[in-house]
């Protein structure tokens, strides 16, 4: 298979990431006009829409599409509402992208906006015994930071991490997302405040783990020719995306599972899942690690990110830390890690993420990404993992 | 074991003495699962449906290990009130292939602990409804030097 043509990145947007209380619907209308505006395009002429879904707004959250169209006004286009946890997403501009390289249309429009309770996230009322998700609150209490602290631990205890190195990555995170407009949090923290946050799941504190937010994100994808028309010769482009789902067995553990598949019967896949998430995208692309720039992952916890370097290929299996302790993942060095900020300065809004990370890439990429741009950016990747198996990562290029 | 305690779920684990966690296995390819699965057996490489009750291992080894120091939201029930923190352990059932979360022995905490720690499955109350105390399965260090 050879690699596939690309899609433009015509247009980004986003609604700042905080605690608004306002219906998400609005955070979402937002996003998409600024993503129209930076585009250019009108609103009348996007042909598709496609929608991050939230599970927690009811009804107009599940048609999230739909519900976003008629609140910038019914013009007629196609939608599609995709669940894919933290995925969502990318699963959304994937559905935008294929349609687009299908031939099917020109112009879409991607967006994905939440509205967030405070504190963790829990499953959604009601009993639900045959719901692992609720279930494994009900018989264990298992949060989300359970699942990121049993990964933290594993690197102390075979690789040698020390909760230092974690309290780092959020120090450098900090500093990253500073300058970012888009930011919930921006404010320097240090080592020494971040080691001294209570503790919530040992050993990750309250600085360590990503909150919940309110916030939108939008993209507007075209087809190059499109692009072309309308004067942007070298827009931004996507190359690929992986949506890809785990092999089995998946032996290691995840949100919100239980238990992992069983290797009784069969051998284990050569890639962890989280490693073969990029890995998709590198192959479709026909570009590895070693061509990237920067580098957009999904710090849920800040010893996640760490993971994420070996997952994504810029290091070996336990060589994260180093990587970090010699400043190759900060801004100004050999392949920042999160220039944005991260979600340890935005705190995550589910179906907006992944696009947000899409949005920052497009910014790095066309040098617009002040107070943080990452100089002669060309290449970049995202990468992201959505509950219940999700892949998701994106590739871009100049 | 308090007398007139009840499984928080029934058909998860086997009461008594020594008590094993409740899973299934594919009688075509041995496959487990845990929880029980049902239909299709998940592994893709196998057409088959006869999957049969099938008792873990009780012992496993420490994959890794945390705690809950904040009170997790419902449908968790807290045991006492104010809330006191409780571990948890991943552990891999060396027999079954296959890893299982649990929440860690009443009175073990993560200083405890360490991966690659051999562990062994225990029954205790975790919190009550209608003042019957509801049964759940958790991971407690056998004592032996991890390896």
């Amino acid at each position: 298979m050879s690699a596939p043509d690309p899609v433009a990145v015509l247009g980004a947007g986003m609604h700042p990431w905080g605690k608004w209380g306002r219906p998400f619907h609005e955070y979402g209308v937002d996003a998409a006009l600024a993503a129209l505006d930076d585009a250019g395009v009108d609103w009348a002429d996007v042909q598709f829409v496609a929608g991050g879904e939230t599970v927690r707004n009811g009804y107009p959250g599940y048609v999230a599409a739909s519900t976003l169209t008629q609140a910038l006004g019914w013009n007629g286009a196609r939608v599609a509402s995709c669940y894919a946890a933290c995925a969502s997403g990318a699963t959304a501009i994937e559905a935008a992208r294929t349609r687009i390289l299908a031939g099917l249309c020109d112009v879409a429009l991607v967006v994905g906006a939440d509205t967030t309770p405070k504190g963790f996230l829990a499953p959604v009322a009601g009993e639900r015994w045959d719901d692992p998700d609720w279930l494994r609150f009900r018989l264990l209490g298992a949060t989300n930071p359970t699942y990121f602290a049993l990964y933290a631990r594993r690197r102390m205890d075979l690789y040698g991490a020390t909760e230092a190195d974690f309290a780092k990555v959020k120090v450098k995170n900090a500093r990253h997302g500073l300058h970012n407009p888009y930011a919930r949090y921006r404010k320097e923290v240090t080592e020494e405040e971040v080691l001294a946050s209570p503790m919530v799941a040992d050993p990750l504190r309250l600085l360590e783990i990503c909150a919940t937010s309110d916030g939108a994100a939008a993209v507007v994808l075209t087809s190059m020719d499109y692009a072309k028309a309308k004067g942007v010769a070298a827009p931004v482009r996507i190359r690929a995306v992986s949506t890809v789902t785990p092999r089995f067995p998946n032996t290691v553990i995840e949100m919100p599972s239980f238990a992992t598949d069983s290797a009784a019967a069969a051998a284990p896949p050569e890639l962890t899942f989280r490693d073969s998430i990029a890995a998709a995208a590198y192959e479709e692309a026909g570009i590895g690690p070693d061509e990237l720039s920067l580098a957009e992952v999904y710090d849920l916890s800040t010893a996640l990110e760490l993971d994420w370097y070996e997952n994504i290929g810029l290091c070996k299996e336990g060589e994260a830390e180093k990587l970090l302790n010699d400043g190759d993942t900060t801004l100004g060095g050999r392949i920042p890690v999160n220039p944005s900020g991260g979600l340890a300065c935005f705190g995550e809004a589910v179906p907006a993420q992944a696009i947000a990370q899409v949005c920052e890439l497009t910014w790095q990429l066309r040098g617009q990404a002040e107070g943080r741009q990452v100089e002669g950016a060309t290449a970049g990747i995202t990468v992201n993992q959505g509950l219940f198996g999700h892949g998701s990562s994106v590739l871009l290029t100049t | 074991m308090t007398a007139n305690a009840v499984p928080a779920i029934e058909g998860w684990f086997t009461t008594g003495d020594e008590p094993r966690l409740l899973g299934s296995r594919c009688t075509a390819c041995g496959t487990v699962s845990f929880p029980k699965a049902s239909g299709l057996c998940r592994n893709p490489g196998c057409r088959g449906r006869d999957l049969v009750d099938h008792e873990l291992a009780r012992t496993g080894t420490v994959w890794s290990y945390t705690d809950a120091q904040y009170q997790p939201p419902p449908p968790y029930i807290p045991a006492t009130d104010p809330f006191e923190p409780f571990a948890l352990a991943a552990v891999e059932l060396a027999e079954d292939r296959i890893v299982v979360l649990g929440q860690v022995a009443a009175g073990v905490g993560v200083e405890d602990l360490r991966v690659g720690m051999p562990v062994e499955l225990v029954l205790e109350p975790q919190h009550e409804v209608d003042g019957v105390p509801q049964l759940i399965y958790r991971w407690r260090p056998t004592g032996e030097v991890a390896s």
